[in-house]
């Protein structure tokens, strides 16, 4: 067991044994924690709505090899179709969250279906042109999504959980319903992961021609992984939905699609915690150099590229490889 | 050919086969038979095209011309998923494995590949009845179950091979095609490797691609030399080593 995520890749760890074990419960007392260590809740929700978003993202990029470089249109597209949803056809809160993730999960099929027959920089790009191409659609569309104001209104106010009545306005049990629903899809995560399914994954990006030989059906797995992920990310956005009352434009813009790929890259690509990490970390740097100056986007990409040259493998990912070696040094 | 006298002996038979790289022919009409549960093995110099036969028998790549028949059945052009399912299992000349993960997972993997959950997204892996228990079977019949927990890139060179084929027999496979299987290996490993593949022919059909000679003559049933692309020669050992051409084209460049 151990926290890339294989059961199967064969290191001996002992410290990370119990939160390798138990890597979904590890992440959830992370999130339990959260709202305490950030300044203020808010940001505490927005790690954990990137958080997913990224562990999606993650799902494709870090455990199967694939760059995708839109996967805002399945984060956007899980936030409109939650918010239309509520707005235009006045379903309740878990509707918007269910039609989320399976708008998440469609446009993925969609993308998908063109898209997995490549790879590399061919899938980066097509992934990118589909997801501008939806913003374009919502752009336009302005009947259903507001156009370039965005579509506002995603009011809940009152949640009733198994006949517990929950004030939706208050932050606090916002936070832990989200909190509970991103336990959740980790818990699914982490399931998958450890499924065949999750087998198969790790031996098409380990080597695909052998993949091949041994009668797996490639595109098929680059399709299935790229619909499980548009889940994980639909469901991200549709939480963000609920969260903002609103569903801005931005969702769907190229920028949210490089922002999951640095967050993921910063905490460490193909672990299990490390989306979370590069998701916190992000948001403080985000919080912190915005008091200090308006170009704090200067200095989060700088940060960005000090951690590309030199910590390659991400937060997470450096914090693995050290103590698999001083394990290492110490067995030996 | 007398088809109805060979009829079920004969497991696979290439009916003029030929495969082009744009203008360069690379395998030029080769009619060939293997029989059932017997060593077959391709020689050939370097460049002969025995491993882009074998590409052509594994599905790998289509050929240009000519039919491919397994059993009475025409699996031209069949994608290489399909055909592990019909039996087709192979190894490859360059060590194609999945690194990372431990031997064990290497032909797990595999063997999970013909289950019906093979793509299966929710039930946990280690519950795929048996698979585990018969991956360490196959590590002990290849002399690797010592190493069954380390990533297959740590293995040793011979370590890799012996896995190689491990992998490929995870298939059950009615047809086993081993290029080149102890390519890079020292004498020991060599001696090892081939005791197994002996061992392996007695409940498989195995084909072999081989260039070095002098190793497939002592324990193969039919040899098959490749030249240019073509098939220059077919027989037993015996017959080949006899055949006049055999010695011009092939031994007189390599075994001198
Ligand atoms: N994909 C390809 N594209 C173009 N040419 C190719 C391709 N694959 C093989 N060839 C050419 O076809 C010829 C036969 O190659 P092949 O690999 O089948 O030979 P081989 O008999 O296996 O040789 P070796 O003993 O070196 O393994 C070579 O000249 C090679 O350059
Ligand atoms: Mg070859």
């Amino acid at each position: 067991m151990d926290l890339i995520g294989a059961t199967a890749v064969a290191r001996g760890w002992r410290l990370w044994e119990p939160i390798a074990r138990h890597r979904a419960l590890a992440v959830m007392l992370f999130i339990a924690v959260l709202p305490w260590v950030t300044p203020y809740q808010a940001l505490a929700t927005n790690i954990l709505i990137y958080g997913l978003f990224a562990a999606g993202f993650n799902l494709l990029y870090g455990y199967l090899g694939l760059l995708s470089f839109g996967h805002a249109a399945l984060f956007g597209g899980g936030a409109y179709a939650c918010g239309i949803a509520i707005v235009r056809f006045g379903l309740p809160w878990y509707a918007g969250l269910a039609l989320g993730t399976l708008g998440g999960m469609a446009i993925s099929l969609l993308i998908g279906a063109l898209a997995t027959r490549t790879r590399g920089i061919y899938f980066a790009m097509i992934t990118l042109a589909f997801a501008q191409s939806l913003y374009y659609l919502a752009y336009q569309a302005q009947g259903w999504t507001g156009g370039e104001n965005g579509l506002r209104g995603v009011n809940v106010r009152r949640v009733e959980l198994f006949f517990l009545p929950l004030d939706f306005t208050d932050p606090v049990a916002r936070y832990w319903l989200m909190a509970a629903l991103v336990g959740l899809a980790l818990l699914a995560l982490s399931r998958i992961l450890n499924s065949p399914l999750g087998a198969v994954i790790e031996a098409v990006r380990e080597n695909e021609a052998r993949a091949r030989a041994c009668g797996y059906d490639v595109a098929a797995t680059r399709l299935m992984t790229f619909v499980l992920s548009g889940g994980f990310a639909g469901l991200a956005g549709a939480l963000q939905a609920l969260e903002l009352s609103t569903v801005s434009i931005e969702t769907l813009d190229y920028a949210t699609s490089g922002l999951v790929v640095m967050m993921t890259l910063l905490g460490g690509a193909g672990t299990f915690f490390g989306p979370f990490v590069g998701a916190a970390v992000f948001a403080l740097i985000q919080d912190v150099f915005s008091l200090w100056t308006v170009h704090w986007q200067l200095l989060a990409g700088a940060i960005f590229m000090l951690f590309v040259l030199f910590l390659p493998r991400g937060i997470w990912g450096y914090l693995l490889e050290w103590s698999e070696q001083r394990q290492a040094t110490q067995s030996s | 050919m007398e088809r109805t006298e060979a009829g079920d002996a004969v497991i696979l038979r290439t009916e003029a086969v030929s495969r082009r790289f744009g203008n360069f022919v690379a395998v030029r009409r080769v009619t060939a038979e293997f029989r059932r549960r017997a060593l077959t093995s391709i020689i050939g110099p370097n460049g002969a095209g025995k491993t882009t036969y074998f590409n052509l028998l594994s599905g790998a790549l289509r050929p240009s011309q000519g039919r491919i028949i397994l059993e009475r059945r025409d699996i031209t052009g069949t994608p290489q998923q399909r055909l592990v399912r019909l039996g087709i299992a192979r190894s490859y000349q360059i060590t194609s494995l999945f690194p990372q993960l431990s031997a064990l997972e290497n032909v797990r993997v595999a063997l999970q590949a013909l289950t019906r959950s093979r793509y299966n997204f929710w039930t946990p892996r280690a519950r795929l009845a048996g698979l585990a228990e018969r991956a360490a079977e196959l590590l002990e019949l290849t002399g690797l179950y010592h190493r069954r927990h380390r990533p297959a890139a740590a293995l040793a060179h011979g370590e890799q091979r012996a896995l190689e084929i491990a992998v490929a027999l995870a298939g059950a496979p009615r047809l086993l095609l081993l290029d080149e299987p102890t390519a890079g290996m020292s004498p020991e490993e060599t001696r090892e490797m081939m005791r197994l593949i002996v061992g392996l022919a007695e409940r498989h059909t195995v084909i072999l691609v081989e260039h070095k000679m002098k190793l497939v003559m002592g324990i193969s049933a039919r040899v098959m030399v490749l030249h240019h692309g073509e098939l220059v020669a077919e027989g037993t050992p015996e017959e080949i080593r006899r055949d006049r051409l055999v010695r011009r084209v092939y031994l007189g460049q390599r075994e001198h």
